[in-house]
């Protein structure tokens, strides 16, 4: 087997947690090399090793990949997590509308305070009345233990990724959602999730006005 | 799914997202790389390609005392990042597109970008001559062609009175 996978990003969650949970879930071990200054990530920039200047990067099977998608999906497809070309479409569907929703996660802490309450609230009010209603129906229409074709795909784990993330800011955001509480008990109880899921793993904490500091630094801005 | 536009339908689907529609269409018809590999070089370009065509699709909703910083930001991105980045993809292998020596979808998609940033700015090519190329080459395909001649189900860039009346539309 060539080389480790190798992430490049810093310290924290950001566009590179979806990654890490899919190679988590996958079985696929991998190295990270934290960007700690802005200096480090000028060194990629420099060395050209950054297509568009950015990172998530990702070194894999001989390729200096970037862009969050690209990566996620060559990930997916390689370890069977959807592949047969409907079932894409709809796990591309769900994922889709899982990471409109987690981009605001994503860019909270980029507000300034008033603006950050703003912003959860949509969060909420965006996780209760579209997003988990859609999911749950999903799982409703097909009785099924899976999202898409009645077996593990990439979409399972974003979306229970995306609900340990909602309950970090409102552990009640679940609560009338009986069908997606199962899955993520399901799911957190496959060995490999269970084992991402526990003290000392990769798994990255909650972002926090201290990791945004470092990472104002780090990408200046 | 999402209460969201554009829907497709498409096989007996409803399909929505734009990627997931894309994703579906270009595998569906082999301009999505032969394989796995390719595949990942088409999405890291086409989604470098997103990044900056999301901001010239919003360009035209800007009030008018911002327009002339986002005009800027879009050309320096064009002219520092992507350009550079996609001229020296065709410049390291020296085929006519950009993956696999055959059509992708990232050519169909790149060359729609040149066009609406030329739509915005037309001297932004001038230093990337295989971008030209590419441009001319894809635009003579029959199917191009046709797609880009007055009449087509093409539409033309989003003036700030279509854009307000989308935002009656979609409320926002």
């Amino acid at each position: 087997m060539p080389g480790k996978v190798k992430l490049h990003y810093c310290d924290g969650r950001g566009r590179m947690e979806a990654i890490r949970w899919l190679l988590a879930a996958a079985g696929v071990e991998f190295e990270e090399i934290f960007l700690e200054t802005a200096e480090d990530l000028d060194k990629l920039r420099n060395d050209g090793r950054l297509m568009f200047q950015q990172v998530p990067m990702v070194e894999i099977d001989g390729m200096e990949l970037v862009q969050t998608r690209a990566i996620l999906n060559y990930i997916a497809s390689k370890h069977n997590l959807g592949k047969d070309l409907k079932e894409r479409a709809l796990i591309d569907m769900y994922v889709e509308g899982m990471m409109d929703l987690n981009e605001i996660i994503i860019m909270l802490l980029t507000y300034p305070p008033e603006e950050q309450v703003n912003q959860l609230a949509l969060l909420k009010e965006k996780t209760t009345n579209r997003y988990f209603p859609a999911f749950e129906k999903v799982l409703k229409s097909h009785g099924q233990d899976y999202l898409v074709g009645n077996r593990l795909s990439r979409a399972d784990v974003h979306l229970v990724e995306l609900i340990y993330n909602v309950e970090e800011f409102d552990p009640g955001l679940t609560a009338n959602f009986p069908l997606l509480k199962a899955l993520k008990t399901r799911i957190s109880n496959l060995p490999t999730v269970k084992k991402f899921l526990q003290p000392g793993s990769q798994r990255k904490p909650h972002e926090d006005m201290k990791t945004m500091d470092k990472a104002r630094k780090i990408f200046r801005f | 799914m999402f209460q969201q536009v554009p829907m497709v339908e498409i096989d007996g689907m409803e399909l929505v997202q734009t990627r997931a529609i894309l994703n579906y269409f270009a595998s569906k018809h082999n301009l999505y790389g032969k394989d796995l590999k390719e595949r990942a070089l088409i999405d890291m370009y086409v989604e470098g390609m997103a990044d900056l065509n999301d901001m010239v699709v919003v360009f035209p909703g800007h009030p008018p005392e911002e327009k002339d910083a986002k005009l800027a930001l879009i050309r320096e991105k064009t002219i520092n990042r992507y350009f550079p980045a996609f001229e020296k993809v065709l410049k390291s292998h020296g085929q006519d597109y950009l993956v696999g020596n055959r059509l992708s979808r990232a050519d169909i998609q790149l060359v729609e970008l040149i066009y609406h940033l030329e739509e915005l700015d037309p001297s932004l090519t001038a230093n990337f001559p295989l971008l030209k190329a590419l441009k001319t080459r894809i635009s003579n395909l029959p199917t191009v062609k046709k797609f880009l001649q007055p009449g087509s189900q093409r539409k033309p860039l989003l003036t700030a009175e279509a854009i307000a009346e989308a935002r009656k539309a979609f409320r926002f």
